[in-house]
């Protein structure tokens, strides 16, 4: 018992960190399932051990046919009696925080579309709509509006630390509302398995202070700066990555892959599975399928040298 | 008639003769003998099948959990590359495929084959040849799912396979094609047990054994056959729909062309959740087997739980939007399924409860089989208070799709369906080997796997809190899942070494070890007046039973069993032959002549299994060639082994009662399979009125304008020759009740040509209106709703040919018309799938035009 009791501990210990922890208390909607949580685990485990332990008794006990009308009493007690009263309780608390975390309006709206195995950002903003892609900004204490659509198959969106999930579903639109209440890089994942790099699919959700918020979001909605005749632009130019990316305030337009105007800005690489770094970037362009098996973007395993060192270079300063 | 028979005041049996005994058993075992050698395969006997089936059931558990095992090897540490991307996909979907599809359901008619007819009492289940066609199209279909991983094309989408990524071709391969044909094809053996079954508890009782005296087994096995009946025909509609979209690109699910993806997951949960149930309630069945055995008494509150396996059937099919808690429904839908859900826990409550209270008030014997089933109870209990929990909104918002609901369901599968099968193999072991397992062994494969269950599952609840979610092949060591999931596969390996422990218990050569008793574990039911060492024929003479467990409460039956002073002692005429009773009182109604050892139900499944593998490598041409394969083995069989013109109208069945030899209608176990049959049928058939149905709701110009509806007044006609189709099959019955054996057989093809005209102006009708099934979800559903109705047709002419043939070559006579009555009893159903399919294509669309 007692090393069933240390192990209890260890893996406890383990469950506090993490950054997908339901219990994590980062957010408003978490924080009521958070109460709901430990509630049902206190009370299961009260039943579990009655019920158990009746049944223990049971098959121990003597022989007491005379005591059947007993048992008959006890199978309607605990065999009906206690479970309409408990799920019918519980069913009530569940509607009124049901009620509580859904809402239809934001202080902020954010666009998500799934795609696989990435996430497409959009901010509406009273100057028009802020894209970007993998990362996902909130400012502390204000409900976020979630629409959420998906183009390919169904994904679902889930910040475990903030809150519930929600399907992404191609042809419909779903909501979902989320209040960050604590600071942090909270992760983010695709719940719904998608196909492929479905384990891959994942991104950051970081919490800031409004008005770094507003700094942050303020820069996003700004084009990239591309010095004339760059070197590296000159390579993503040649290759034709302007035909699936888009970096704003250069003729790269490309619709289909991830918005890259800001993207050394961003914490992670490749959908919220690398760090942002430069041999991590070399390594994408040139091995594109062993980090990141399955997805459309071809490798390029041609480009090495002086041209890859460019690319590499020009696309780690898209800040 | 039978129906003044006072079964309690028959006469006394003629005294006992000792050559008579004898020569009854020789003539016994001479019909009810098994081939032996390769001959064997032929046996369709229910001791055989049943067998097999269990064996080969086992077999694709031990190959789904070897795949569990890869998956836990995976996980054990972050960032692993054991498994590729790619592999990880296929074997988690198949082995969630395989438990589902190939264990879990299979078991449950392996075991109630085995054992179901001799708890009755009776000598085989009423069509033999049936179970053994559905055990061979299970182990076909099987390997052919389960051999695809070996040529890396295994199904990859996850067992619930949702649409468009099952869909659409671009996003899924020919697993998905081998996953809907191949388990389309299982499923059809799934529905043929079901009837099977179902027709076995209602009319092969034993005589005496009225509704309140049958045994608990049977009224699980009634309740679940019958879930099987109305849960698979939704997932076959839904598979029809997904494949009509892969294979050509009908528009069902595509929502740029109408089609709705949430489509596919209404009707595979309209499965799916009873499913659950239908997994879980033969295990339970088990259970209240076993325990009045060791308790030493009848069960307390056995009406309770049959009430109470009922109410759990009937809520099973309103709950199944609680798998789609997360796909965005409205508030007033969430709530209901969330209530509806909660309420599953009052029956399962008072079914435990009822088994509780029957150990307080007696002094149960301890056993290996006892100690499985209190394994099972502790962690069944827990998997439902997590399923209290995940019923609940928001916290399924934050559960579902994570390792919570992995931890959830393989607590409520493997504590309310695994361990109690496992009490099952130790109790019955004896009753199928005449030998006794090792209880030592027993012991150390039940703590193995007590132990190795919940250390692997029990933390990946907390997995799933931290956030991890289901069905992804690496994480990284960020996460902080490593260590958890460590536990997790320690724990995986250790079950599996329990499980090993067990089949070595169950597989050790016994040759030596001496034959146990007759009822060795003093039980109260019928399945255990087996004599040892075992006879093929079940039970030497059909006792009368009057009792809840005969062995306890009928003390003298054992030997009036065996001096043949029952019903059917003898075999004269060297047939097969059951008795069967009517459904509520089982008065004894006549005597059923079942077939015996047969390779045409090979033949028939072999063929049907290549239809369905050749359909998913669109191989059109030989895929036609065995499906005229199967219609030929099948026709032949029903010629050869159904309604066969008895020698004599009735026979002595012993102790004075006289028994017709022959039934028509619905005193006939023909009669009601055809109507079960045709029952899911309709099943399948409302899944796709419900499609129709979900898209004019989701969609708001579904209904397209009156220039693109099919034409009324075509409609109209096609209806019109269907109708009189349907009236031909009527008429004819009645010519051939009156004698006319010419009218009738001119009726009956008559009818063809007539069905012929009309499903054709229906084809019109669709066809000159410009519907294209490939534009929108509108065109798709007429033309699906079409062709569904043109395929019965199709076998509507098979089966008025085969039926004319019969009257002509003097098979099917004015007093023997089995064939005939039902034939129309399936003309029946047709034409209500007409007057349907016409009010949705015609009235439905004009109604709402007028509005």
């Amino acid at each position: 018992m007692k090393s069933l009791a240390s192990l209890a501990l260890v893996l406890f210990l383990a469950g506090c960190e993490g950054r997908h922890n339901w219990l994590a208390g980062a957010g408003e909607e978490a924080r009521s399932v958070e109460t709901l949580f430990w509630v049902l685990l206190a009370g299961a485990a009260v039943i579990w051990t009655l019920v158990i332990g009746a049944a223990t008794y049971a098959h121990r006990a003597e022989a007491k046919p005379e005591r059947e009308q007993e048992a008959r009493r006890f199978i309607i007690w605990g065999g009906v009696a206690l479970p309409v009263l408990v799920v019918g309780g519980l069913l009530i608390w569940g509607l009124l925080i049901l009620r509580d975390i859904t809402a239809d309006d934001g202080a902020l709206t954010v666009r998500v579309d799934g795609e696989r195995w990435w996430w497409r950002v959009i901010y509406d903003t009273p100057e028009g709509p802020v894209t970007t892609a993998n990362e996902i900004r909130l400012p502390l204490g204000e409900r976020a509006l979630f629409r959420l659509t998906a183009d390919d198959v169904i994904h679902s969106f889930w910040v475990p630390a903030l809150g519930g999930k929600m399907d992404m579903i191609p042809g419909r639109e779903t909501t979902l509302a989320l209040t960050p209440r604590e600071l942090g890089n909270w992760g983010g994942l695709c719940a719904e398995f998608c196909g492929g790099a479905h384990a891959l699919m994942r991104f950051d959700a970081i919490v800031m202070e409004p008005e770094a918020f507003d700094a942050w979001l303020a820069h996003e909605a700004q084009p990239a700066q591309v010095a004339e005749g760059d070197a590296g632009f000159a390579v993503f130019d040649e290759e034709g990555c302007g035909a699936c990316h888009t970096i704003r305030g250069t003729e790269a337009q490309g619709p289909v892959g991830p918005d890259l105007t800001h993207l050394a800005s961003r914490d992670k690489l490749g959908a919220g599975i690398y760090d942002m770094t430069a041999d991590n970037m070399a390594r994408w362009i040139t091995d594109t399928h062993e980090m990141k098996p399955d997805i459309d973007m071809p490798a390029y395993p041609g480009l090495q040298g002086e041209r890859l060192d460019a690319l590499v270079t020009f696309l780690m300063s898209l800040e | 008639m039978t129906e003044e028979i006072d079964l309690s005041k028959l006469p006394p049996a003629e005294p006992y003769d000792k050559a008579r005994d004898e020569a009854q058993r020789a003539r016994l075992m001479k019909v009810w003998e098994t081939p032996t050698g390769w001959r064997r395969i032929s046996a369709v006997n229910n001791s055989s099948v049943g067998k097999w089936y269990l064996l080969t059931s086992f077999a694709f558990f031990t190959f789904a959990g070897f795949l569990a095992l890869l998956i836990r090897a995976q996980l054990a540490v972050p960032n692993n590359d054991l498994l590729s991307q790619s592999l990880y996909n296929q074997l988690f979907t198949l082995h969630g495929t395989a438990m589902m599809f190939l264990f879990a359901v299979p078991i449950f008619e392996a075991v109630a084959i085995l054992i179901l007819p001799e708890i009755l009492g009776a000598r085989d289940l009423p069509f033999p040849r049936l179970s053994a066609f559905g055990y061979w199209c299970f182990l076909i279909g099987g390997i052919f799912v389960c051999g695809s991983v070996f040529f890396g094309v295994a199904p990859d989408g996850g067992w619930f396979m949702y649409a468009p990524l099952s869909s659409n071709p671009d996003y899924s391969g020919l697993g998905a094609d081998i996953w809907l044909l191949g388990l389309s094809f299982i499923e059809v053996s799934s529905i043929a047990a079901a009837v099977e079954l179902i027709v076995g508890v209602l009319k092969s009782r034993p005589p005496g054994m009225r509704l309140n005296l049958i045994p608990l087994y049977c009224w699980y096995v009634l309740v679940v056959a019958g879930m099987i009946l109305f849960a698979f025909p939704p997932l076959i509609a839904g598979d029809l729909l997904l494949e009509m979209e892969r294979a050509f690109d009908w528009a069902f699910f595509d929502p740029d062309r109408g089609g709705d993806p949430l489509l596919w997951q209404h009707l595979f949960w309209i499965f799916g959740h009873p499913e659950v149930y239908i997994i879980f309630l033969p295990s339970i069945a088990l259970i209240a087997t076993i325990l009045p055995t060791f308790a030493g008494r009848p069960m307390v509150g056995h009406s309770w739980i049959v009430l109470s396996a009922v109410g759990v059937a009937f809520l099973s099919f309103g709950l199944w939007v609680h798998h789609m808690f997360t796909t965005g429904l409205p508030e007033i839908s969430l709530s209901f399924f969330s209530a509806a859900s909660e309420a599953v826990a009052v029956p399962t409550g008072i079914q435990i409860f009822c088994f509780i209270a029957t150990m307080l008030v007696s002094k149960v014997r301890r056993s290996v089989p006892m100690l499985f089933a209190g394994g099972a109870l502790a962690i069944f209990v827990f998997g439902g208070l997590t399923g209290v929990m995940v019923a609940l909104v928001p916290f399924d918002w934050q559960a579902h799709d994570s390792y919570f609901v992995v931890a959830h369901l393989h607590y409520t599968l493997i504590g309310g369906m695994l361990f109690p099968l496992f009490a099952g193999v130790h109790y019955w072991y004896p009753f199928v080997t005449q030998k006794r397992m090792s209880d030592r062994l027993g012991r150390w494969s039940f703590w193995l796997m007590f132990g190795g269950f919940n250390l692997a599952f029990l933390p990946m609840h907390w997995t799933g809190v931290m956030g991890m979610p289901r069905r992804v092949w690496t994480y990284d060591v960020t996460d902080g899942w490593a260590v958890l999931n460590m536990v997790s596969t320690i724990g995986a390996f250790i079950f599996a070494a329990g499980f090993v422990v067990l089949a070595v218990n169950v597989l050790w050569p016994r040759g030596k070890a001496p034959l146990v008793e007759r009822n060795l574990w003093n039980a109260g039911t019928m399945e255990w007046s087996a004599e040892v060492p075992d006879k093929p024929w079940g039970v030497r003479s059909i006792p009368y039973i009057h009792t809840r467990y005969p062995l306890w409460e009928q003390k003298e039956l054992l030997g009036e069993m065996d001096r043949g002073e029952w019903f059917l002692p003898d075999a004269e005429e060297g047939k097969r032959e059951l008795i069967i009773t009517d459904i509520l009182d089982a008065r004894p109604l006549y005597v059923q002549r079942v077939g015996g050892p047969s390779y045409l139900t090979i033949g028939a499944a072999f063929c049907l299994g290549a239809v369905f593998i050749l359909a998913t490598f669109h191989l059109w041409t030989l895929t036609l060639l065995f499906g005229a394969g199967f219609v030929g083995f099948t026709l032949w069989w029903l010629w050869t082994g159904t309604s066969e013109i008895p020698e004599k109208p009735e026979k002595p069945a012993g102790r004075g009662l006289v028994l017709p030899t022959y039934a028509q209608g619905n005193s006939s176990p023909g009669w009601w399979a055809v109507f079960i049959t045709m029952t899911g049928d309709m099943t399948a058939f409302m899944g796709l009125v419900f499609s129709y149905f979900f898209y004019w709701t989701a969609l708001p110009d579904f209904l397209p304008g009156a220039a693109k509806l099919p034409g009324f007044g075509w409609l109209l006609l096609g209806l019109a020759l269907l109708l009189a189709g349907w009236v031909t099959a009527l008429a004819a019955r009645e010519r051939l009740a009156g004698g006319s054996t010419g009218q009738a057989m001119g009726l009956l093809v008559g009818g063809v040509p007539l069905a012929a005209l009309g499903i054709g102006a229906w084809c019109w009708a669709a066809w000159s209106a410009g519907l294209d099934p490939t534009e929108t979800s509108f065109d798709a559903t007429v033309w699906v709703l079409i062709l569904w109705l043109g395929l019965h047709l199709l076998l509507d002419a098979v089966m008025r040919l085969y039926v004319a043939a019969r009257i002509w070559r003097g098979r099917c006579t004015p007093r023997y018309r089995a064939d005939c009555v039902n034939l129309t009893l399936f003309t029946h159903f047709l034409a209500l799938t007409a007057v349907v399919t016409f009010a949705l294509l015609a009235l439905f669309p004009m109604l709402m035009g007028g509005m």
